[in-house]
């Protein structure tokens, strides 16, 4: 196989820190490389200087047997480097042709440059097909999904003709069976000698798709996989030095009667079909589902944000109206969102100003803040949440993602939860953490607080939840009970087939009825 | 106050040196006071328009409001002879109405607030214009307000009461911004509408608010500025004004993205605006000038600002890497 690219020795120092420390790796042409390690392991320094927009201080590049001391953005471009971010960059504001010709449009009219758009088409359509896509060039990029968005992305770098393509997170928005898609779009690529490497914190998909595995902590290199020893345990012992322990931890107590009941909810997105689901106080209930599932709406309607069409909820017996927000919290209804940077803080605003934003009233006298109550609120979550800031002052955008999603439950620990509602509580959250949010929600079951939690991460479903209420095109498919819960049920259930050897739909309904 | 207030007051300190190293007379006492006042009448509607401009919104309407309610005041208290303490109210209470009414169109019906008062500022202006027949009505010899336009444009120890009326506004809206949980939401709404709201703040009644105090504060500011020119021209009363504004808060640190200001910096942002204007008559360049003047002075300081925020912005990353690094 082609050598595509090596790196030798690579360094990168910033004041203070060692981002990159004798970096040592290779690619070869039809391969994948996994590159995993907890967020601050120096993933993104190395790709930054795979894209030329960091210049290291040490070390070598050799890209197709040409040496490099460092690249620049032009130049990793030239040799065929294309990057898909995590973070979307296509303008949804235009066509798909469009976005992959971004910059390279095809033109007739001499000096009136105006964009050819036939040709245009004849160049996306092939790369769309070779990548499966279910859309043509045409198509409004504002009318794709996350997943379509994400092979636009991939057909931009393909119309490139990049050898090397380096997917950053690329499934932290996706469903299993988008997922699926995706992996079977790089086990495409690969196929037609296309090197690749792939970066995630899921590290199934590494399992699933990569022949081999680099591992960076704090910096350095800590180990490399080959194919047949690749195992979540092998890769979790590298990314933090020691083994993981099993995820679930089971609740202290059996969950108690009440809680939040859900009957004939009707949201928007589905307006023929009705939600029943129930969610006791003391347990962890887990909703999965592909994504456009009905989740996040359901969600949504539970939070007051789009209020429900139709139905009942009930909170402890009491039924209660969710026409806002404001009226779910005071029901103690609190969520943490999908988005939280969106959703859930204000980012240029200090720890403090943001835990204590949903209570200000109760840190105001005559309608003033008291700043030391205010800073003492937040100064106990800091504590409780182990939030590393060194104090509450600090702006919540400088924090990592772990750190700010511990923000976004101090906001609602600081209060008096009955509900907590998590959609996607671990996106863009290293391992460490993950571990500790884990601990937490956990906590929050056996202090009495009922938790619903939505995932689109099959191992967070299945480690976490104590029984699992699947959905699938919005309705209820089924509740798997905690022994039921494994991933064939889960999967049938979401593809909207029954679930080997057990009844689970009447399991929840019997469960919904029985409060 | 904070870094771009003290930046905005050295301008301020060296701009006023210079002009009076020039020509002195520009320290002299009338003139000081002359500014003074100046400064007291537009610097109420500007905190007003930094409130708009805080949750992310934007008010044109400032200029025809001050014609429309100009018109409704002279014509109470001199063609009907209404007592001036009620047409005082219904000025106020008519700023409220129409500050309320914007806060609604844009937080309910989701119009974007630079059309809802691009909309109000013509309409105003025009309604200005249709109820005096386009003419003018001057205060004339109305003898019922003497009380009143010593009120409004009378001095006290030879301060001017437009500029004490001024420190007043300042100091409770500053408190208001600053220190209560309604400031708190405003800055909150306009960094990030979504996240407040799903904090169970009721986000319209935060903006809205911020669009009723605006319009009070024009209230307000129209009766202040019908006593400094004793008649109301309509189709000319308060022409521009709102950009004056808009200019005072910009100058002052708000950002037009919203989420940002300080009330101590839009009353800075003021200051600096009258001095400028007076420089160019006491210094004689030609008055054609003035806007060029202004204009230029607001573009250099917005690219100074822009800089000094970029070099700022471009030094920690290094520093945040160290300290964040080791704790993950």
């Amino acid at each position: 196989m082609a050598r595509l690219l090596e790196l030798e020795g690579i360094g990168k120092s910033y004041p203070g820190v060692r981002a990159l420390d004798d970096v040592s790796l290779h690619l070869d042409a039809g391969e994948v490389l996994g590159l995993v390690g907890e967020n601050g392991a120096g993933k993104s320094t190395l790709m930054k200087v795979l894209g030329g927009v960091v210049r290291p201080d040490a070390g070598r590049i050799r890209l197709h047997g040409r040496e490099f001391p460092a690249l620049t953005v032009a130049e990793a471009g030239a040799q065929g480097i294309a990057f898909v971010h995590q973070e979307l960059s296509v303008f949804d504001n235009l066509d798909v042709a469009a976005n992959v010709l971004m910059g390279r449009e095809p033109r007739w009219g001499g000096p009136l440059q105006l964009v050819d758009r036939k040709a245009a088409r004849a160049i996306v359509a092939p790369l769309l097909q070779r990548l499966g896509a279910d859309f043509g060039p045409d198509a409004p990029v504002a009318d794709l999904s996350i997943a379509q968005r994400q092979l636009v992305e991939i057909a931009r770098a393909l119309s490139m003709n990049a050898r090397i393509i380096i997917l950053d997170e690329p499934t932290s928005s996706l469903t299993l069976a988008e997922t699926d898609r995706l992996l079977a779009a790089v086990a495409a690529l690969r196929a037609e000698g296309t090197g690749i490497i792939y970066i995630t914190h899921r590290l199934g998909e590494i399992v699933a798709c990569a022949d081999r595995v680099t591992c960076l902590r704090d910096g350095r290199v800590v180990g490399h996989l080959a194919r047949d020893q690749i195992s979540h345990a092998a890769m979790t012992r590298l990314m933090i030095g020691r083994d993981l322990k099993s995820l679930y931890t089971p609740p202290a107590a059996p969950p108690r009667p009440g809680g939040l009941v859900v009957a004939g909810l009707v949201t928007s997105a589905f307006p023929d079909r009705a939600v029943d689901l129930t969610v006791r106080p003391g347990e962890i209930l887990g909703l999965a589902g592909l994504v456009g599932a009905g989740r996040t709406s359901l969600a949504r309607a539970l939070f007051g944000v789009e209020p429900a069409l139709a139905g009942t909820i009930s909170l402890n017996g009491q039924p209660i109206r969710l026409r806002s927000p404001r009226e779910a919290i005071e029901q103690g209804i609190y969520l943490v969102p999908e988005d939280r940077k969106r959703s859930g803080l204000v980012l240029d605003m200090s720890i403090a100003c943001n835990v204590s934003l949903p209570d200000l009233a109760n840190h105001a006298r005559a309608g003033l803040v008291q700043g030391a109550s205010e800073a003492q609120a937040a100064e106990a979550q800091r504590q409780a949440l182990r939030i590393r800031a060194p104090e509450v002052g600090v702006q919540v955008a400088t924090l990592s993602g772990g750190n700010q999603q511990k923000v976004v439950l101090g906001k609602w620990l600081a209060m008096r939860p009955r509900v907590i509602l998590f959609d996607e509580p671990t996106r863009g959250v290293d391992v460490g953490a993950k571990g500790e949010i884990y601990a937490l929600m956990r906590g929050l079951a056996d202090g009495g607080v009922a938790v619903l939690m939505i995932s689109s991460d099959m191992e967070e479903v299945i480690g976490v939840s104590d029984r699992v209420a699947v959905m699938h095109e919005g309705r209820i498919a089924g509740v798997l009970e905690r022994a039921e819960v494994n991933e064939p049920n889960i999967l049938h259930l979401a593809t909207g087939q029954v679930p080997e050897r057990t009844m689970a739909g009447s399991a929840g309904i019997a469960a919904a009825e029985a409060v | 106050m904070g870094r771009k207030e003290i930046g905005l007051l050295g301008l301020i300190v060296v701009i006023a040196a210079v002009t009076s190293v020039l020509n002195p007379q520009f320290l002299s006492s009338v003139n000081l006071m002359n500014m003074a006042n100046l400064i007291g009448l537009f610097g109420i509607f500007a905190i007003g328009q930094g409130l708009v401009i805080i949750t992310g919104g934007i008010d044109l309407s400032v200029g025809s409001i001050f014609a429309l309610l100009g018109v409704i005041f002279l014509d109470l208290v001199v063609n009907h002879e209404v007592a001036w303490p009620i047409a005082v109210l219904v000025v106020l209470f008519g700023g409220l109405l129409l500050g309320w009414l914007h806060g609604l169109l844009v937080t309910r019906a989701g119009l974007q607030p630079f059309v809802v008062t691009l909309c109000g500022l013509l309409i105003y202006r025009g309604a200005a214009r249709y109820y005096t027949g386009d003419s003018t009505i001057s205060l004339g010899y109305a003898d019922n307000v003497d009380a009143l336009i010593w009120l409004a444009a009378g001095r006290s120890y030879g301060i001017p009461h437009s500029f004490i009326a001024l420190v007043l506004v300042a100091i409770v809206v500053g408190v208001v911004l600053h220190r209560s949980v309604f400031g708190r939401y405003l800055f909150a709404v306009g960094r990030n509408e979504e996240a407040t709201r799903y904090s169970g703040i009721r986000t319209g009644a935060v903006v809205t608010g911020a669009y009723v105090l605006g319009g009070l504060l024009a209230g307000l500011s129209t009766v202040l500025l019908v006593f400094y020119t004793s008649s109301v021209s309509p189709s000319s009363f308060g022409n521009f004004y709102e950009l004056y504004a808009i200019a005072a808060a910009v100058l002052g640190g708000c950002s037009l993205r919203g989420g940002e200001g300080s009330v101590p910096g839009i009353v800075l942002g003021t200051v600096l605006l009258q001095i400028l204007q007076n420089l160019v008559n006491i210094l004689g360049i030609p008055s054609s000038l003035n806007f060029a003047v202004m204009g230029g002075v607001i573009l250099v300081g917005a690219l100074a600002d822009r800089h000094l925020t970029r070099r700022r912005v471009a030094a920690p990353p290094a520093r945040a890497a160290g300290a964040m690094a080791p704790a993950e």
